[in-house]
């Protein structure tokens, strides 16, 4: 393998609130190679957007990256960067497509005004050459009448529109790497998926590398190579896609799996994971998922999980690599049983 | 939806100025203020008399509405009427110069404490708190009275030093909620510099808000300019405001009436335009009546 674009070691971004210390990121490793799309998936809480806004290094007081994270990216260390040097990264080497389209976008500008002020900013290009920048860009990314469209406000623009804008901006400069935090979250179910292509299409063509964040699985196994589950503020698995969908190990990532619909699949109610993610300021020691899991036994408790190989770049964060005959013996998971309990 | 979108892009202006303009109390404020500024701008050419000329120097009495002079003479023979077109002048020239000037500093401190946050937002907004809980009318006569009466310029410059922070407030709090939308992060996560994301991301959508205090702000002005020169503190003599005047005939209201009803009248009148105006402005900013694109589902074959 060759150095990967991105690699994340160690990552730990805390958040010091009133109500304690909140571990949203807690010691992340990853890396991104060249051209690759890498999905990241979880559910709300996990720390996957806190991971991205740390890439970015936008995390904002009360949050803070702690020593000993390391973010490497083209051979430079992104937390050795000053404020300048970071913002020489933000949107022309890295580049953040957000959530949601209907807030990404400032409401007072054009269109077109907003793709530009990139290219102004980066490429030092003028207003007319920026406008038809931004003219070029939204051809490039599919819309109608780009001349038109280029003088108008988002708000007269429909959400799917105002996403394709959104990507715009973030290929302008031609980035490394775009991170698309839930990108068609916000989208209705027809839009969704021509966003995603849109996306695939035009980063398979440029060579660019994308950080996939979202929370469903069935968007990963459509756009990604390799996925990196989240849990708690952790990696707890990690492995090509193929590999993921045909052996997933961590009970997380089978909960995930069991709770996504299926075609042709039983026709009785999906899968839930019981319980909810526990809260940052307070993780529990040992496996952060044990009161959730339907294989838990004393071991989960007393000792927290490493990330265990378990073949062909494959890790898991979870004991059954080292017993795995205790997945034969499945029982309800504490977090349902209370629940049972409080009914 | 649809037809109200295909409107706006066929007008080309804003929506929100759209939805202003369509508001009959704005069309009327505006009228109302157009005339005042007109007046006070024209004031040599409309005024029939010097404001400052005493008419019958020898017997120097006030004299009730007449051909002569429509709104009468005050108890120093001058024509009331001149003095109130003339004293619009002192009114515009406060109201709008110090709420500029406040308005500025205001959004200023308002941004750069809602955006700084930390130190800087509890050191200014301590400051600011402190500066609210005194009554401007005191802080006002206080300062008069300890540099005397004051001219047109020092007049504004203490409105505007008394005035700004309301709006440093409002500003503040806004710029908080927008620090955290997205598009504002989205400026950051796409390079842009800290200053150009207060200038352009930040700014453009405060100002809606600060707008509408400052028509509201021009109006208390006005009034606290009254309110100073009735109390005898206000603009020097013998320069007309509408606040000297009435103060000219306060000793002999229900003779002298028409000393109290003219200027009182103006002032009623231009109050009353700026503050419909503030009100339309507010309802206009309401982002809940801007028409939206909603329609991706009756699209889906364009998208």
């Amino acid at each position: 393998m060759t150095t990967p674009l991105l690699e994340i070691e160690n990552l730990h971004t805390f958040f010091y609130t009133d109500n304690g210390v909140a571990r949203a990121v807690d010691g992340v490793s990853f890396s991104v190679a060249v051209g690759e799309t890498v999905g990241v998936v979880g559910e709300s809480g996990c720390g996957k957007s806190v991971t991205a806004l740390s890439i970015l290094r936008l995390v904002r007081p009360p949050g803070r990256i702690e020593e000993g994270s390391v973010m490497r990216f083209e051979g430079r260390d992104l937390l050795g960067l000053d404020e300048r040097g970071m913002q020489h990264v933000r949107g022309n080497r890295i580049a953040m497509v957000f959530q949601e389209p209907m807030t990404a976008l400032n409401p007072v500008f054009t269109i077109g005004d907003q793709i530009g002020e990139v290219a102004r900013i980066h490429a030092g290009m003028s207003k007319r050459d920026a406008w038809a920048k931004a003219i070029e860009m939204l051809k490039v990314v599919g819309i109608p009448a780009p001349e038109q469209r280029a003088g108008e406000y988002p708000h007269q623009l429909s959400g799917g529109m105002r996403q394709r804008v959104v990507i715009a901006m973030a290929l302008v400069m031609n980035p490394a790497l775009v991170i698309a935090d839930e990108p068609t979250t916000a989208l209705d179910v027809t839009i969704q998926a021509q966003i995603l292509e849109l996306l695939a299409d035009l980063t398979r063509r440029l060579g660019t590398s994308v950080l996939l964040i979202t929370h469903d699985l069935g968007v990963v196994a459509e756009n990604c190579t390799r996925v990196i589950v989240m849990y708690a503020g952790e990696v707890v698995e990690e492995a090509t896609t193929i590999d993921l969908f045909a052996r997933a190990h961590h009970p997380y990532t089978e909960g995930l799996l069991g709770a996504m619909p299926r075609v042709g699949g039983e026709k009785d109610r999906l899968a839930t994971i019981p319980g909810t993610v526990p809260p940052p300021t307070n993780w529990p020691d040992g496996c952060r998922f044990r009161d959730r899991c339907p294989y838990s036994w004393e071991r989960c408790e007393a000792e927290h999980p490493p990330l265990y190989q378990i073949g062909g770049g494959h890790t898991s964060r979870c004991h059954l690599a080292e017993e795995p005959e205790r997945r034969n013996h499945p029982h309800p998971p504490l977090a349902a049983q209370r629940g049972a309990t409080a009914a | 939806m649809i037809a109200s979108d295909a409107l706006g892009r066929g007008i080309g202006a804003h929506p929100m100025l759209r939805a202003l303009f369509r508001d009959s109390r704005t069309r009327i404020a505006l009228v109302v203020l157009l005339l005042v500024t007109l007046g006070a701008i024209l004031a040599p050419l409309l005024a029939p008399y010097d404001p400052t000329a005493h008419l019958d120097i020898e017997h120097l009495n006030s004299q009730p509405p007449s051909a002569a002079h429509p709104f009468g003479t005050d108890p120093y023979s001058r024509d009331v009427l001149s003095r109130l077109i003339y004293g619009s002048r002192v009114s515009l020239a406060v109201g709008l110069g110090s709420v500029a000037l406040a308005m500025t500093f205001g959004i200023a401190v308002g941004i750069a404490a809602g955006y700084l946050g930390g130190a800087v937002d509890a050191v200014l907004m301590r400051l600011v708190d402190a500066a609210i809980s005194v009554p401007r009318l005191l802080v006002l006569i206080m300062v008069v009275s300890l540099w005397g009466r004051l001219d047109l310029v020092p007049l504004t410059l203490l409105m505007a030093g008394t005035g700004w922070f309301a709006v440093s407030r409002l500003v503040r709090a806004e710029t908080l909620a927008l620090r955290d939308r997205e598009f504002v992060l989205a400026a950051r996560a796409l390079g842009v510099p800290t200053p150009r994301v207060l200038v352009r991301h930040v700014l453009p959508n405060v100002i809606a808000p600060a707008l509408v205090a400052a028509a509201l702000s021009i109006a208390n002005v006005i009034l606290l300019e009254a309110a100073l020169s009735y109390l005898g503190v206000g603009i020097s003599t013998p320069t007309a405001s509408w606040g000297a005047i009435i103060q000219d005939g306060a000793e002999r209201v229900a003779e002298l009436w028409w000393l109290t009803l003219f200027p009182g009248l103006a002032i009623l009148v231009t109050v009353f335009a700026c503050n419909a105006l503030g009100d339309a402005l507010r309802d206009a900013f309401d982002p809940r009546q801007l028409p939206r694109d909603d329609s991706d589902a009756l699209f889906a074959s364009e998208a």
